[in-house]
């Protein structure tokens, strides 16, 4: 795409070709192949060698899959009955999970807190939590004995008294409150008004909403792991505080998890970020480090309070202990170290490195509680290869999925507000001081600014 | 305040007291913990009188429509089979809803059998941790499982602390948990005993109702000090357990959990689960009420109305860029 734009081509962000002279809209198919023509899309598609890897990836990991579905979990699983979660839902659901994280600190930043600074960031956030929430139901889709049968626990049977039922219910909400919070960007694209109104007219409500569900299904994933205290190794295991330590460190994850979008949006698609990302990106940036950072060091006290409060030192002298120090030098202390000093420094490269490491501690965090330290009087569970490659090609989708959005919905850049020089269709009554002033805009001025 | 007044609002609080003082309960309201059935079955084995033949596994198999093993029920080697890197005895599986496990006791001495299976616990984990409610303690004290609404998250499995739901993996389009049912449907409804308990040879099992059960186990130990250790499984561990067992050796030499203290599994997921309502309360004034603590020092008088609020605090950041 980047040689694409060196020879001219002008990637759609605006409802109408030649923004003023022309009123001729985008239809779909331009909109889809980013003004592209279909030749010269798959031209550059072709060109592009990540989406060879791409290719190879799914080459490989769609037949499995399939394979999967025909003919069962035990094919590409060891179909262990000591270790009924593997992969797809250590990795899968309880790392994405936490990743996802960003969707609400951004909305609570920008929508209630009003700091309106962050809002350069704030959409890749919403769908960074949007991604990761989609795509670990997936994974759990693909793990579920009968995922067909995934709404009963709404519609069927109940079990409320189960962590389980508040994670199905809780992420199921929140899916849909994600949708709605990062559908303005998706009305922009369409370019229906009426519908983007309308989310910001509840969007603090959904906000709230987006706060209590996240606080609470976060803790859940890790209250699903009170129900085996005796098979989660006790320095992983709190009886009292499983569900905290999930949350708390769901918050470093998902801020870190956007800084590490973001460094990659920055390097691999700066085309398509608008100047107010670009611009604002590393003050935000900064932003997003100190509150990881605040996130980290609480994170820290209470896992050695969780230490402490079970009287588990005895544990640290043993080889479980050192992986337990070693997974928080890592994922937790080693950033923080990181953090403060380009902080201090203004060095938003390290600040990027750090984020990155805090991401990969999270992940570990996870795998250890779901799969490391599970079953810890057994027997370690190596997961069969082929679990391995469909939790890679899964991981692919999400990719592919994310740099398609990104591509064409205005997250990245804003889309320019031509068409509100377009008059209002007499069926829409003018509501407010609000409207009257979306009437009349600057030329160029973002939609982001008209309610 | 406009859909409902104030004196009605007084007027229903006051009926609603009356109809709690009237309908009061006499006694005073049962504790939190569920401790079984009063009259729920349960049986009791007796690690000391077991011989190892397997005719349990067999009747099991029998009675449960289970596949034809690997190895025929005669075949004795099955207790020298070792799994994951020889550290793991045979454990129930979609195959075999019970298994009998051999151990050579430390000093020397007999080999001790061990039968394994649901231990049908008074509260169990796996029907706690369901969250479409496919478990049900049965008055007749039997766990039971109903495939019909599995969405096979295969929680129960995380949580049963004795490993012992098995899934049927191979399936691809109807896989479901497998676990011994106490013969819920077939014996134990009627009044009769579980196929393994009828066919034991060495009466190692005996069933009847859990508290007599508990009566005979404790017996037994003052009858032959010598022969028991003086402890009862599953009388109180996790809650206590429909199958109970009575052995000549330290449990934990063959192959019990001894660490597991007597609270049921979901009392450690009280803690998390009592957080949940307040949660909900709170949260929605919590962050309700910093929006708005943040929107005033920003709006300069402006009204709280969020649209007009966002736009002219949108309007300044516009003007300082």
């Amino acid at each position: 795409m980047k040689s694409a734009i060196t020879r001219g081509v002008h990637p759609v962000d605006t409802p109408s070709k030649d923004e003023m002279k022309n009123r001729k809209s985008w239809n779909l198919l331009d909109k889809l192949l980013l003004g592209l023509t279909p030749r010269e899309y798959l031209a550059q598609a072709v060109m592009n060698p990540f989406n060879w890897i791409l290719g190879i990836i799914f080459a490989v990991g769609l037949p499995l899959i399939a394979y999967r579905f025909l003919f069962g979990l035990s094919v590409v699983t060891h179909s262990s009955n000591d270790y009924p979660w593997g992969l797809f839902l250590g990795f899968g659901l309880f790392a994405m999970v936490p990743l996802s994280a960003s969707g609400f600190m951004l909305g609570t930043t920008v929508e209630i807190f009003g700091r309106h600074d962050f809002e350069p960031i704030e959409r890749l956030a919403l769908l960074n939590g949007l991604l990761g929430y989609l795509f670990a139901v997936i994974y759990l889709l693909v793990d579920l004995g009968q995922p067909w049968r995934l709404p009963y626990p709404m519609v069927v049977a109940f079990g409320p008294a189960a962590v389980l039922f508040l994670v199905a219910w809780h992420v199921a909400t929140y899916l849909s409150v994600q949708v709605a919070e990062i559908s303005v960007a998706f009305f922009e694209w369409i370019g229906w008004l009426g519908g983007k109104r309308f989310i910001r007219r509840i969007a603090v409500g959904l906000t709230v909403a987006g706060i209590i569900l996240s606080t609470l299904h976060q803790g859940a994933l890790g209250a699903l792991f009170t129900y085996a205290p005796g098979k989660v190794h006790p320095l992983w295991y709190s009886a009292s505080f499983q569900w905290i330590h999930f949350f708390c460190s769901a918050i470093p994850g998902g801020l870190c998890m956007v800084i590490a979008v973001s460094t990659i949006v920055k390097k691999t698609m700066a085309w398509r970020c608008d100047g107010n990302f670009l611009d604002n990106l590393d003050r935000c940036t900064f932003g997003l480090a100190k509150g990881a950072s605040m996130g980290l060091i609480t994170y820290l006290a209470i896992k050695l309070i969780g230490v402490a409060h079970d009287n588990e030192w005895g544990y640290l002298a043993t080889g479980w202990g050192s992986w337990f120090m070693l997974e928080l030098a890592i994922g937790v202390i080693l950033p923080l170290a990181l953090f403060a000093w380009a902080i201090h420094n203004q060095r938003v490269g390290v600040v990027r490195l750090a984020a990155f490491i805090t991401v990969f501690g999270v992940v570990l965090n996870r795998l250890n509680t779901a799969l490391i330290a599970f079953n810890w009087k057994l027997y370690p569970e190596i997961p069969h290869v082929f679990e391995v490659l469909i939790t890679v090609t899964i991981f692919a989708i999400y990719i592919v999925v994310y740099r398609f959005i990104l591509y064409r919905l205005p997250v990245l850049f804003a889309w320019k507000a031509v068409e509100a020089e377009v008059p209002v269709p007499a069926t829409e009554p003018i509501p407010s001081a609000a409207m009257a002033r979306a009437s009349a805009p600057a030329a160029g001025a973002v939609y982001r600014s008209i309610d | 305040m406009s859909g409902i007044s104030r004196r009605r609002f007084l007027a229903g609080s006051i009926a609603g007291c009356a109809a709690t003082t009237l309908c009061g309960t006499q006694k005073a309201l049962a504790a939190g913990s569920f401790t079984g059935y009063p009259e729920g079955m349960g049986v009791l084995v007796d690690l000391t009188r077991c011989i190892g033949c397997r005719s349990c596994e067999a009747a099991c198999n029998k009675e449960q429509n289970l596949p034809a093993p690997a190895k025929p029920f005669d075949d004795m080697s099955v207790f020298d089979e070792r799994f994951h890197g020889g550290t793991q005895m045979r454990r129930p599986d979609e195959n075999a809803y019970t298994v009998v496990n051999r151990y050579e006791p430390e000093g020397g001495g007999k080999p001790v059998y061990r039968k394994v299976q649901c231990n049908h616990c008074n509260e169990p984990a796996c029907l706690t941790s369901c969250f479409v409610n496919a478990y049900t303690k049965t008055q007749e004290g039997a766990v039971v499982y109903n495939p019909k609404i599995c969405v096979g998250c295969r929680n129960c499995m995380i949580a049963c602390p004795f490993n012992i739901p098995g899934y049927s993996y191979s399936s691809a389009f109807n896989p479901v948990v497998k676990k011994c049912i106490f013969c819920h449907e077939t014996r134990l409804k009627n009044g009769r005993p579980p196929a393994c308990v009828e066919i034991c040879p060495q009466q190692a099992l005996t069933f009847g109702k859990r508290k007599d059960m508990i009566k005979i186990a404790h017996q037994r130990i003052l009858n032959e000090p010598g022969r028991y250790v003086d402890h009862l499984y599953g009388e109180k561990e996790l809650g206590g357990t429909g199958w109970m067992y009575l052995s000549s050796v330290a449990f934990e030499q063959v192959g019990f959990d001894t660490t597991t203290g007597n609270e049921p599994i979901i009392a450690n997921v009280k803690d998390f689960l009592g957080t949940v309502p307040m949660v909900l309360a709170i949260w929605p004034a919590l962050f309700t009420g910093f929006h708005l603590l943040a929107k005033r020092k920003d709006g300069h008088g402006h009204d709280d109305d969020h649209a007009g609020d966002h736009s002219a605090a949108h309007g300044e950041e516009e003007d300082k860029s």
